[in-house]
């Protein structure tokens, strides 16, 4: 109890560190480009505008026949995939790119990791803006259960965030993980239902599919935002608890090595 | 109360033979039994206690140990064995501005560079005229900092620093950069803060220096220390061995 006070009290003082970072990372991205932050939503936009052309020509049987509303199921699936990639990939990095300042000046170090993932998630709210945007084209229905998307995002992150502590811990010791973590994600951008209707698969890929949290978070968002569902309760089940247990693994595993970080930088 | 009490510490580093970065070279290194590290202790079985007010020096030749107590000290390591007790806030000077950001202007680094420090950026705001007179770099406020020449990226640095009243200040041989008249400005800076309560730890090849400013002082010689005590006859002892 006393150490967990002494967390929270050690993160307190660090917060505007952490503000501070997320903050150049945004400036950092954007500087010197004419369009500046409007890329953050152009971006996503013009990526499922091609996504959405090659769905609907070359490949327009794969997506099955039960998707209404093809433009914003896409741009879902692909939003959020994106924060996962992105986020993950950025913190699994992060320990070690800023290894010059561990080295010198004491920090938390799940600061970084932390940081990536919060960057992550703010690109991701930006490019949202996309999302109302093709919602709005498309005259997507707005229903009252759009405001439940907030807890399979919430989820999302914090399931990213004990991966990317998990990563940034593994990748200070072994620079193999990003290799495989990029193979990995390519292979999972297949398995996670973001361009074609799941229910259309039958046998093995069926049960591969569900064993997929992406899966499940993106489903969930999809089911509040664009069916107008809500939650059912094993989409709350399995979002709060893949989140809930990526974490419980990330922090442990990063706790247990931190100390040793620094003789390998 | 001593405000830093360093008890039995040492500090083991495996230096690996061959590094091994990849999952294939570990596994196979260790399959073949190869997976083998030569210990090397920067520091052995150290003690030490600094009481407040202190201006206390660190000697010894390159390796010797001095920067990696800085940094059992300050938190960045975390030591082999022994234990180290701090009561009071550190501001670190390890290799200055560690915290920059090249691509980023002296205005935005001063604010980030604060933060890794522990302050608040209404603090920094507080401050911040204060950071730039001392530094004397106000025509260059928004010049990236890959831009600037190393004495001038110190100077930031030392002024974001030391502008808070830390219990404990450590500066490891960071007076040797800027010019002479920066030097001065420094040491000023540092006998101001001392006068104010602060304990200082200092590095320093310039033994000038250390007769000049410290109190006490420690001779560390390969990761032991060799001798410590007031700064004369500490001093004469380590001129003794050199000559």
């Amino acid at each position: 109890m006393a150490s967990l006070k002494q967390s929270w009290k050690d993160f307190w003082r660090y917060r505007y560190l952490l503000q501070n970072l997320i903050t150049r990372d945004f400036k950092l991205k954007y500087r010197r480009s004419v369009l500046g932050v409007a890329w953050s939503v152009l971006n996503p936009l013009l990526m499922c505008l091609v996504m959405y052309a090659i769905f609907t020509s070359i490949f327009a049987g794969m997506r099955g026949q039960n998707i209404d509303n093809f433009a914003v199921f896409l741009l879902v699936g692909q939003l959020l995939f994106n924060f996962f990639r992105e986020s993950t990939t950025m913190a699994m990095e992060s320990v070690l790119k800023n290894a010059p300042l561990l080295r010198k000046v004491y920090i938390p170090k799940y600061i970084f990791p932390l940081e990536k993932v919060c960057f992550g998630l703010v690109n991701c709210l930006f490019s949202f803006v996309a999302l109302v945007l093709v919602m709005l084209i498309t005259r997507t229905p707005l229903h009252l259960s759009f405001i439940l998307c907030v807890y399979p995002l919430a989820t999302l992150f914090f399931f990213c965030l004990g991966i990317g502590l998990f990563l940034s811990a593994t990748y200070v010791f072994f620079r193999d993980v990003m290799h495989m973590w990029e193979v990995f994600c390519t292979a999972l951008t297949y398995a996670s239902a973001i361009f074609y209707d799941p229910e259309q698969m039958t046998g093995i890929v069926y049960h591969l599919i569900h064993l997929n949290p992406l899966y499940w978070y993106i489903t969930a968002f999809r089911s509040c935002v664009l069916w107008g569902q809500g939650l059912t309760g094993l989409m709350v089940l399995v979002c709060g608890g893949c989140a809930v247990f990526s974490m419980a693994v990330g922090i442990f595993f990063f706790k247990r090595n931190q100390d040793r970080f620094v003789l390998y930088m | 109360m001593s405000i830093i009490e360093i008890d039995n510490v040492s500090m083991r580093f495996n230096l690996s033979k061959e590094r091994h970065e990849s999952f294939k070279e570990y596994f196979l290194a260790l399959a073949k039994g190869h997976l083998q590290f030569d210990e090397f202790y920067a520091l052995k079985n150290v003690n030490l206690r600094v009481e407040p007010g202190d201006f206390y020096g660190l000697i010894g030749l390159n390796g010797s140990g001095k920067s990696t107590l800085l940094k059992v000290i300050s938190g960045v390591y975390k030591p082999t064995t022994g234990t180290v007790k701090v009561n009071g806030t550190i501001a670190p000077l390890i290799e200055l501005g560690a915290g920059f950001d090249m691509d980023l202007t002296a205005r935005e680094n001063i604010y980030l560079n604060g933060t890794v420090l522990g302050f608040t950026p209404k603090y920094i705001d507080s401050k911040f005229d204060e950071i730039v007179e001392f530094s004397e770099l106000r025509d260059f406020l928004d010049v990236p900092l890959k831009n600037y020449s190393s004495g001038m990226v110190a100077r930031i640095a030392f002024a974001i620093a030391t502008i808070t009243k830390p219990d404990i200040l450590i500066a490891d041989e960071i007076l040797s950069v800027g010019d002479f008249l920066f030097q001065k400005k420094c040491e000023e800076r540092m006998q101001h803060l001392m006068s104010g309560g602060t304990t200082v730890i200092l590095v320093s090849h310039s033994i000038e220096q250390i007769e000049r400013m410290c109190n006490k002082v420690a001779w560390l010689e390969h990761g032991q220390i060799k001798m410590d005590g007031d700064t004369e006859t500490v001093c004469a002892a380590y001129k003794k061995t050199t000559k």
